[in-house]
């Protein structure tokens, strides 16, 4: 990110020029490079090298325009600028987004470094192996249809007229293995798993793998489940894309445009069983992809959401914190209406709970693993969904695929229904996160 | 000896191209016919470029204010190239010479080549005369006469006082608008050099009715592919009322009941089951990924007599429609399946050199970021036999799904829909609304099951998100009835 004072200077004369005073910019830069194989040759090798930023403008008037452009010489900034000093004129007049209060306010020393890219023949390597393994696991696993290993360097940064400046750099490095089954006689199969780390040399390849062919191989002998109510236990990774998917709760900018199921006086109300919390949190030492700055450059934070039950805080830009009188906590994403988004969960046990329960001695339980199309089946605002699922029906020791299967509820009541959090959690690329016991949900299946 | 007029590759560094900076015509000959031309020189199979410059624009309006009217604007380039039947994809925004040549080496690199050394002669590609779709249509003159930043405020919130009119127990209401121009250069070493420009706007209402504890959640789209003057004429007043009835109707609906029953699928947007569960699957890319039960089947009965599906890129101002594909390739009417035989998959260029399908024009992209790949435009499933009634007559319990939601397929061809509006069927007539539906099942089962079409052929825009990013499409279909398929509920 050496340019960006350049580019700060940049436009600063191209501001002066066209009597621009007050701006900010926030932007972004990828250097990546992603392979795929398949049956052991390189199926398609994609790298890029792209930046964009996003200009804001304010007018005498006090009104915002905005622009985005991946044209970032002068001459595109120029035009980005001119352009979103013309939008200004359209802009909100009551609610003006401004630069953030915190823009300028210390933030964590964490350290910023970009990994050398791997050659794309390494890359190629491993996952060609990775992917022969995968074949070798079992007889049925006739292919790995969706696979990728991926390298990127990124780099973002915000500054303002005021002289706001921050920048991070990071590296990321992962791996994606969906293997397919094919059996005479019986319906193909399939599974997958996701492995991100700082660079090639941390990535678990290995447990990728390993995960996906057991998965996979589980999933061999299935069966149709009737429907009905069952107690259903959600994985890390189904219940984080629950969370994710009714993030509406706990964001304030939904909460303000009446597009949520939380209102602004929701806060300290008992929404969940109290054997739950958790919290948003980017600098979660597990999270790969901590940012350490929003849109707006507000430093990111720990921030509770549910703390035993109790619905304990919001998502906030410094727009929605400035309307609910409370503090900015590094979730906006810039734009004409500045949005709120979570970065990272950490879900944990709430209270202590009365009863335990675990798979080993389970009844009659059905594991969700994954959860599908959650863009089709949630329906935010209302707070239903009803979603496919991958999963097994378990009885003790013994775990049996479901062939196909929906459940469906409201996500409010599921939250109430909690009748457990595991105390081991796990971590997975949207947070880290325990499995989640709730009572009667339903089914759809024969 | 080579003749003197070729270029040596020692000459590169010293070329002063002056491609035009706003605009792709052919002043980007010379570059780009000697950049194919290092390519193939360097042992590149074939090597494609496609440069793109976007002006995009979205406006919401909410309640009673414009919340946001945000421009994008964007440059790129991509190139690809191929090496037997691997290739790499190389993307950048650089668009001045060394930017793209630079592109161009790292793509060669990956694929183990390099460009010739300093006393090579580069055999520059001759490309055909620039095939400008959009000089030949008189595109050039879309973007000024699109509605101006001031016309969209002034539509959009008009639209929404409409709306607050027609609709009852109101939560939120949105009037949303976007036009998408987009400008296409195509030059690859077969000589295919292809300018376009395309204009997609999309307008429709989002309306959130509640009252205690019911809710109610209804979107409507429109969209359009060739008039500037698109959301000048968009019927906001036959909208509103749509969007306000639908709201108020499942307002208080019953959640559906879990089960298998017979289904009607309205015509229009519940084409998305096509879409989804046998579309997807007729792509090479899926062929390619062995993620098709279809992949063996050409030729082979795979759907009810009664069903005939067509795949296009002509239809008039058809969301899916395009001049020509992202790889330069003319639109194409691809029939997709006749009276229930499997006739043609949809290819791209990649998808074509590893199944051998034939290429149909279906070569589509999100934009520079990403490799085209075999994709749909306009399919629908052909107009039947009967009437619409005549199908619910057919039905003793049953579900009618009004208006459909998104969906998905999985690698092993399993599907999901959510259906926004359904009704339960019940001695042939329309009894009660019901929410919460989400349908499931098999695309090798459920495309034997679609029994009856009525005559009501209708078309809805769509948005489709594959390998290749999210595209413009069309879906459609007429009214007709799946004999029994899986309905999720509670």
């Amino acid at each position: 990110m050496s340019n960006i004072d350049q580019l700060a200077t940049n436009a600063e004369a191209i501001a002066n020029k066209l009597g621009i005073h007050k701006f900010d910019i926030y932007g972004s830069t990828v250097d990546e490079t992603s392979v795929q194989v398949d049956q052991g040759e390189p199926k398609q090798v994609k790298a890029s090298n792209r930046s964009s930023v996003t200009v804001r403008v304010w007018n005498d008037a006090h009104s915002m325009g905005i622009t985005s452009t991946s044209d970032i010489d002068p001459t595109g900034l120029e035009l980005a600028l001119q352009t979103a000093h013309e939008a200004s004129f359209f802009g909100v007049k009551e609610h003006v987004p401004d630069f953030s209060p915190e823009a300028t306010a210390p933030i964590p020393d964490e350290p910023q470094e970009k990994i050398g890219l791997a050659p794309v023949s390494e890359l190629l390597q491993h996952l060609v192996g990775a992917e022969k393994q995968l074949m070798e696991a079992h007889p049925a696993i006739k292919g790995v249809p969706y696979n990728g290993l991926a390298q990127r360097d990124t780099g973002r940064f915000y500054l303002n007229s005021q002289g706001a400046t921050r920048n991070e750099t990071r590296s990321y490095t992962s791996i994606y293995l969906y293997s397919k089954t094919e059996e005479e006689g019986k319906k193909p199969r399939s599974a997958g798993a996701y492995r991100i780390s700082r660079s090639l040399e941390q990535l678990d390849i290995q447990g990728c793998l390993q995960e996906t062919a057991e998965k996979t191989i589980s999933h061999l002998n299935y069966q149709k489940i009737k429907s009905g109510k069952y107690r259903v236990v959600f994985s890390a990774e189904a219940f984080l894309s629950l969370l994710g998917a009714f993030s509406n709760l706990f964001n304030a900018q939904s909460i303000l445009d009446k597009q949520s199921l939380s209102t602004p006086d929701s806060l300290g109300t008992e929404i969940a069983s109290p054997l739950l919390s958790f919290c948003d949190d980017a600098l979660h030492s597990a999270n790969i992809a901590a940012t350490l700055f929003d849109g707006e450059g507000t430093p990111t934070r720990r921030v509770p959401l549910i703390d035993n039950g109790v619905l304990s805080g919001f998502l906030h830009s410094a727009g929605t914190a400035k309307r609910m009188n409370a503090q900015p906590t590094g979730h906006a994403n810039i734009g004409a209406k500045v949005t709120v988004s979570p970065h990272f969960y950490y879900v944990f046990p709430g209270v202590a709970a009365a009863q335990q329960y675990s798979l080993e001695t389970a009844e009659n339980v059905i594991l969700i693993d994954d959860l599908q199309a959650l863009h089709a089946g949630v329906k935010a605002l209302q707070g239903s969904f009803s979603l496919p699922f991958d999963g097994w029906l378990v009885n003790g020791e013994q775990r049996t695929s479901i062939e196909s299967a929906t459940v469906a509820g409201d996500f409010l009541e599921l939250l109430k229904s909690i009748i457990f959090v595991e105390p081991e959690a796990e971590l997975t690329p949207a947070g880290v996160c325990p499995r989640v016991w709730v009572d009667s949900l339903s089914i759809t299946g024969e | 000896m080579p003749p003197s007029t070729l270029l040596i590759s020692r000459e590169l560094p010293t070329l002063q191209y002056t491609s035009t900076r706003d605009r792709f015509d052919e002043t980007w000959e010379a570059p780009l016919s000697t950049l194919l031309g290092l390519g193939r020189a360097a042992g590149a199979d074939f090597v494609e470029f496609f440069l793109e410059r976007a002006n995009y624009i979205n406006c919401l309006a909410e309640d009673e204010t414009i919340t946001s009217i945000a421009p994008k604007l964007s440059t790129g380039a991509g190139v690809r190239v191929f090496r037997g039947k691997g290739d790499c994809y190389v993307s950048t925004n650089d668009l001045s010479f060394g930017g793209l040549k630079a592109a161009l080496e790292k793509g060669l690199a990956i694929l183990g080549l390099q460009l010739p050394g300093p006393n090579a002669y580069v055999p520059e590609t001759n490309l055909e005369l620039l095939r400008d779709y959009a000089i030949k249509k008189g595109k050039e003159a879309w973007l000024p006469a699109c509605s101006s930043m001031q016309e969209m405020g002034e539509i959009l919130l008009a639209a929404n006082a409409q709306l607050n009119r027609k609709a009852t127990h109101v939560q939120s209401r949105r009037a949303v608008y976007f036009r998408d121009w987009q400008e296409v250069l195509v030059a690859a070493s077969d000589g295919t050099f292809a300018r376009d420009i395309r204009l997609t706007q999309s307008v429709g209402y989002n309306l959130l009715c509640a009252d205690g504890t019911h809710r109610s959640s209804i979107s409507k789209r429109d969209g359009d592919t060739s008039n500037p003057g698109f959301l000048r004429t968009w019927d906001y007043a036959t909208a509103a009322e749509e969007v306000a009835d639908s709201a108020a109707t499942m307002l208080y609906a019953d959640y559906v009941e879990s089960g298998t029953y017979p289904v009607v699928m309205a015509n229009q947007f519940g084409g998305v089951i096509f879409h989804e569960a046998c579309g997807h699957l007729l792509e090479t890319t899926q062929i390619e990924r062995k993620t098709s039960p279809f992949a063996d089947k050409k030729g082979e009965k795979i759907a009810h007599e009664s069903l005939t599906a067509w795949d296009e890129g002509l239809s008039p101002d058809a969301f899916g429609t395009i001049d020509m594909d992202d790889e330069g390739m003319p639109a194409q009417r691809t029939l997709l399946i006749e009276n229930g035989v499997l006739k043609n998959f949809l290819s791209d260029r990649a998808g074509s050199a590893r199944t051998g399908h034939p290429r149909t024009g279906s070569g589509r992209r999100q934009n520079y970021a990403f490799a085209a790949a075999s994709r749909m435009r306009n399919t629908y499933i052909a107009p039947g036999e009967y009437s619409t009634e005549d199908l619910f007559a057919s039905i003793d319990k049953g579900i009618y799904c009004k208006k459909m939601g998104g969906g998905s397929v999985g690698p092993t061809g399993q599907f999901n829909f959510a259906v926004e509006e359904a009704y339960l069927i019940e001695q042939g007539k329309l009894t009660k609304p019901l929410k919460g539906a989400t349908l499931i099942g098999e695309a090798k089962e459920i495309m034997n099951k679609i029994s009856m079409c009525s005559q009501d052929l209708g078309l809805a825009a769509g948005f489709c998100g594959s390998v290749s990013g999210s595209i413009y499409v069309t879906v459609g279909q007429p009214h007709l009835k799946v004999d029994s398929i899986t309905v999720g509920g509670r």
